[in-house]
């Protein structure tokens, strides 16, 4: 058995660790809805009218969700075809292009994002969604190619028999059998698609100069630059910003954490 | 289709399927041609949008580049530069100091508080973890906004020190030459932690209740419990824990081009923002594709490293 002093000794550290990470979340909240020396901000919710109108984070909330959704939904449905392919079919060369799939969880963005800038804009296709969504996407599918194999190996063949015995082809056993008994992993998948693509910063601050384009996250940081009167604002936009993410992170704690871990232990 | 051509072809499909029966359970799957029709749209995409502009950024690494007019060749100039170009040296050994906050203070403290839930059942576990993973999920523009209020002349680590009468020590911690980086480092030390903690959270929780209380049987005490029980259970999750902490510490970007902007002097900057000055604002685009190879080809061979770590028994 522990001891009564070795016990709440160990809550006091985990209380300690708690309030370290809470602190400056806490702070910055606080700040927010406070009011400064500037005069633009009255303290209260008012801040973030104030924040959404000079700052412009209507525009770029905007921005930002069509990028999430697209990403998001696009790069979920090719991750779950390619995972339902290599976790439950053969076929030559096989291995060789999962592996070369694999790699891309590991390219870094700062590696082709000054390529694609390049190249991108020979094509004219700088300051579009498309410069901001697909780069996106392929990394995103590559993970999630990885992620939905993984299920699909460990689906039950029984179930894939059953169903084809039934005269389901290969489409309608994924998507009547193995896709909703695979809900759990799709809906985590889906979570960590969202939070990274909604805090991706690299991507947006390459491709797109025009203020219309511009996400959450991008609009955050040039907010900064220019609005320098005072900081309740700016921290009111800092809590629009990660609001999303955070709150989704709240309600599904379980999937997110369960994702990470073994999203990370699974390679 | 003629008669002779459709007969052939329901036989052969007969013959397909018992054939398939016949390999039936034998994972990890079936023959399908089809599988290429499934795995097309999400290749397509990944090779034009990822593996053709890594291609390409090996080809501008050989380049002298503006962006603008014709580059010339140069070889392995932009690499040799890595080594030689005493600000480049410098942003990846700043890396390499981040690599201590985000990576070896966080692994060591998050054993810390894993070991310690994992020797007394916490009530509560699932708040605490919650909220000690909550760092991971904020955006990193938000987390710098945050910090950057922090570390402020007017903020509350100056507060402190001037209300416990260290005042002279205050400053705007993230202009000071000597301290910015280690400061820079402390936010990826805050964000850091949670991952960690909860990676070895998954790894204790798996260790038998039997194993800590023979050992206290044993009379083994916290420490040599922590030594024997405790970490070789989780000596999984430390390489993957190492292996995503020391990648983060490698690719900071969004935090030191919100926080310090690379400053003061060159006093923060890392491999990443260079990349973006060199390539976006300094018009060095072959330099800038250098640093971008060289720091997939460093995160690469660190992966291969640490997957033959694990893999030993």
């Amino acid at each position: 058995m522990i001891s009564a002093r070795e016990r709440t000794l160990n809550y006091v550290v985990l209380v300690v660790f708690a309030v370290y990470a809470l602190y400056p979340l806490v702070m910055i909240v606080d700040l927010a809805v406070s009011p400064d020396l500037s005069g633009d901000a009255a303290g209260g919710l008012a801040n973030f009218e104030g924040a959404w109108e000079q700052g412009r984070f209507g525009t770029y909330l905007r921005s930002s969700v069509v990028v999430s959704a697209l990403t998001v939904s696009i790069a979920t449905f090719l991750s779950i075809l390619s995972g339902y392919a290599f976790g439950t079919m053969r076929f030559p060369g096989r291995a060789l292009l999962f592996w070369t799939m694999l790699i891309g969880i590991m390219v870094p963005t700062e590696a082709i994002v000054v390529p694609l800038y390049f190249d991108l804009r020979t094509l004219d296709l700088t300051n579009t969604y498309v410069a901001l969504i697909l780069p996106q996407v392929a990394q995103s599918v590559a993970f999630g190619t990885f992620w939905m194999r993984a299920y699909f190996l460990s689906s039950s063949r029984d179930v894939v028999e059953a169903a084809r015995i039934d005269g389901a082809g290969h489409w309608q056993t994924l998507w009547r059998v193995l896709a909703p008994m695979g809900r759990p992993a799709i809906v985590t998948l889906t979570l960590l698609i969202f939070m990274w693509t909604w805090n991706e910063f690299l991507i947006p601050l390459v491709m797109v100069t025009s203020e219309n384009l511009r996400t959450a996250p991008l609009g955050l940081a040039f907010f900064q630059g220019q609005y320098t009167s005072g900081v309740a604002l700016l921290a009111a936009g800092a809590v629009i910003v990660a609001l999303p993410v955070v709150i989704v992170y709240l309600v599904l704690q379980r999937h997110f954490i369960q994702g990470i871990v073994e999203g990370s232990t699974k390679g | 289709m003629s008669a002779a051509e459709a007969q052939t072809a329901t036989s052969a499909a007969a013959a397909d399927r018992s054939a398939r029966r016949e390999r039936r359970g034998a994972p990890p799957g079936e023959p399908r041609r089809v599988g290429y029709v499934y795995v097309a749209p999400a290749l397509v995409i990944y090779a034009v949008f990822l593996l053709f502009p890594l291609v390409r950024a090996v080809q501008i690494s050989f380049y002298k580049w503006d962006g603008l007019t014709l580059g010339s060749w140069v070889g392995l100039r932009n690499y040799a530069d890595i080594l030689a170009d005493p600000a480049l040296r410098a942003a990846f050994g700043h890396a390499a100091v981040l690599v201590v906050f985000f990576a070896l203070i966080p692994t060591a403290v998050g054993l810390v508080l894993a070991s310690v839930v994992a020797r007394a059942r916490v009530r509560g576990l699932t708040f605490f973890r919650t909220v000690i993973f909550l760092p991971q999920v904020v955006a990193m523009v938000v987390v710098a906004v945050t910090w950057r209020q922090i570390y402020a002349p007017d903020g509350p680590i100056n507060d402190v020190l001037r209300f416990v009468g260290l005042g002279d020590l205050a400053r705007g911690w993230l202009g000071d030459f000597d301290l910015a980086l280690p400061a820079v480092g402390m936010v990826g030390t805050w964000v850091s932690i949670g991952l960690c903690f909860i990676l070895f959270l998954a790894g204790t929780g798996k260790i038998p209740r039997e194993l800590y209380e023979a050992a206290r049987i044993d009379g083994a005490g916290p420490i040599r419990e922590f030594v024997s029980v405790t970490l070789p259970a989780v000596r999984n999750e430390i390489v993957v824990a190492l292996t995503l902490t020391v990648i983060a510490a490698l690719r900071t970007f969004d935090l030191v081009y919100v926080t310090t902007g690379g400053g003061p002097g060159n006093a923060t900057t890392v491999p990443s923002y260079e990349v973006y000055r060199r390539a976006f604002e300094l018009g060095a685009v072959g330099s800038a594709a250098a640093i971008g190879v060289t720091l997939t080809a460093i995160i690469l061979l660190l992966n291969l490293v640490i997957a033959r770590i694990g893999e030993q028994p």
